[in-house]
């Protein structure tokens, strides 16, 4: 089973899903159930998802695996971002840096 | 005499080491091809899903109106992206593409538009501020190793500019296509209005899925569309590149064949004339001994 966070929201997409196409959320955790075998999971930072004749593909901008995910980087930037919207409120780049580094540190299976 | 062949020996030192210098761009480039090509099949899945994605909106919803797929009813402005190199060595690329887009602007131009050039790569940004044309935009700098930052950059000033009502009504992009290692060709496309297209005719998808949307196919839409011509002007940069270096590969390998021969021939000369410096020695002793010889006889 796959699970993604479009606009909308969650969706979870399970084996002979009807096919759909939906815009992913900047900063969303994806993530893969897989039998046998432990979740895997990924940060995505916008881009789509598509299903079609029983196979998932998400297209994304930026993606990483949880795996990979530099948990000391990520936390960082996470602070710097927080550090920037405390000193200026409507700071947009900031909101969506610490955005993107939120779901790294999901990603990883770290708690924010 | 012993000017002229200390003359050639100067002429074949200098071809020697252009001809060492055009080697290693050689080699150079031959290296560069491959990681250029590893480069496009990598960026190849991404464009392949997301032609399948946009033609599925398109073949689903064609209902939906957006601005980037409706073409204008009276165009004015046409915008052209031009892809050329940043540096030379690279025998007729940079002229062929240029070629391409002086003729793509005769045809705009006859059908009564204004053409904005909008150039990649110091060659053609060269090319256009010496013949004083104005440029829609320009960037430089990446020719080699193109990022998707730099794809997306380009591909957000051209949709702002489409989107703009005083803005270009059409963009084309003029670009060099790599087939092989041998057969690089120039290809004039246009990406907007929308005209998708069928990569591979034997796509076995024979009835395209019908697709749910999330949320609605207009929204989809409006975030697809400028991913795709991104996606467009990435592939066109990262073809652009690959045979950028093949182009390279062969203006070399051919300028190192010339060096060569002209150093054959150079020697040749250079020993033709050392030959005849030492026949003339040989003649001159030889006349001298006689000389003094027969001088001696006539004394005795």
């Amino acid at each position: 089973m796959v699970i993604a966070k479009t606009v909308d929201g969650e969706i979870g997409i399970m084996p002979q899903h009807a096919p759909v196409l939906g815009v992913l959320v900047e900063g969303g955790v994806l993530r893969i159930k897989r039998e046998g075998e432990g979740d895997l999971a990924a940060a995505v930072h916008g881009g789509f998802i598509s299903v079609a004749d029983d196979e998932v593909s998400v297209l994304a901008e930026v993606a990483e695996l949880g795996s990979e995910v530099d948990v000391a980087a990520a936390r960082d930037a996470l602070d710097r971002a927080q550090a920037s919207i405390e000193a200026n409120q409507e700071d947009a780049d900031a909101a969506i840096e610490a955005k993107r580094a939120r779901a790294r540190l999901r990603a990883a299976g770290e708690e924010v | 005499m012993g000017a002229q062949l200390r003359l050639l020996r100067r002429r074949i030192n200098s071809v020697k080491s252009t001809a060492k210098i055009t080697r290693a761009q050689e080699l150079i480039a031959s290296s560069r091809i491959v990681k250029a090509q590893q480069r496009m099949q990598a960026a190849l899945p991404y464009e392949r899903e997301i032609t399948r994605a946009v033609t599925g909106v398109v073949s689903n919803a064609a209902s939906v109106d957006h601005p980037l797929t409706v073409a204008k009813d009276n165009p004015v402005k046409a915008g052209v992206l031009i892809v050329t190199s940043d540096s030379g060595f690279c025998g007729g690329f940079n002229a062929n593409v240029l070629r391409e887009a002086e003729a793509l602007r005769g045809l705009l131009e006859g059908r009564g538009l204004e053409v904005v050039p909008f150039v990649t790569g110091r060659k053609g940004v060269t090319w256009h501020t010496f013949r004083q044309r104005e440029m829609g935009g320009q960037w430089v700098g990446f020719s080699r190793k193109p990022a998707y930052a730099d794809a997306k950059e380009i591909a957000q000033t051209l949709i702002d500019s489409f989107k703009d009502d005083n803005g270009i009504d059409e963009i084309h992009i003029v670009s060099t296509e790599f087939v092989s290692m041998l057969t690089q060709n120039v290809v004039v496309k246009r990406i907007l209005p929308l005209e998708v297209e069928e990569t591979e005719a034997t796509e076995s998808t024979a009835i395209p899925p019908y697709f749910e949307f999330e949320p609605t196919a207009g929204d989809v839409l409006e975030s697809l569309l400028p991913r795709y011509v991104e996606s467009r002007i990435f592939t066109a940069l990262l073809q652009s590149a690959a045979s950028e270096e093949a182009a390279r590969r062969r203006a070399m390998k051919s300028a190192t064949d010339n060096a060569n021969e002209l150093m054959r021939l150079l020697t040749q000369e250079m020993n033709q004339a050392r030959q005849a410096e030492i026949t003339q020695e040989i003649s001159e002793i030889v006349g001298g001994a006689n000389a003094l010889a027969d001088a001696a006889a006539g004394k005795e």
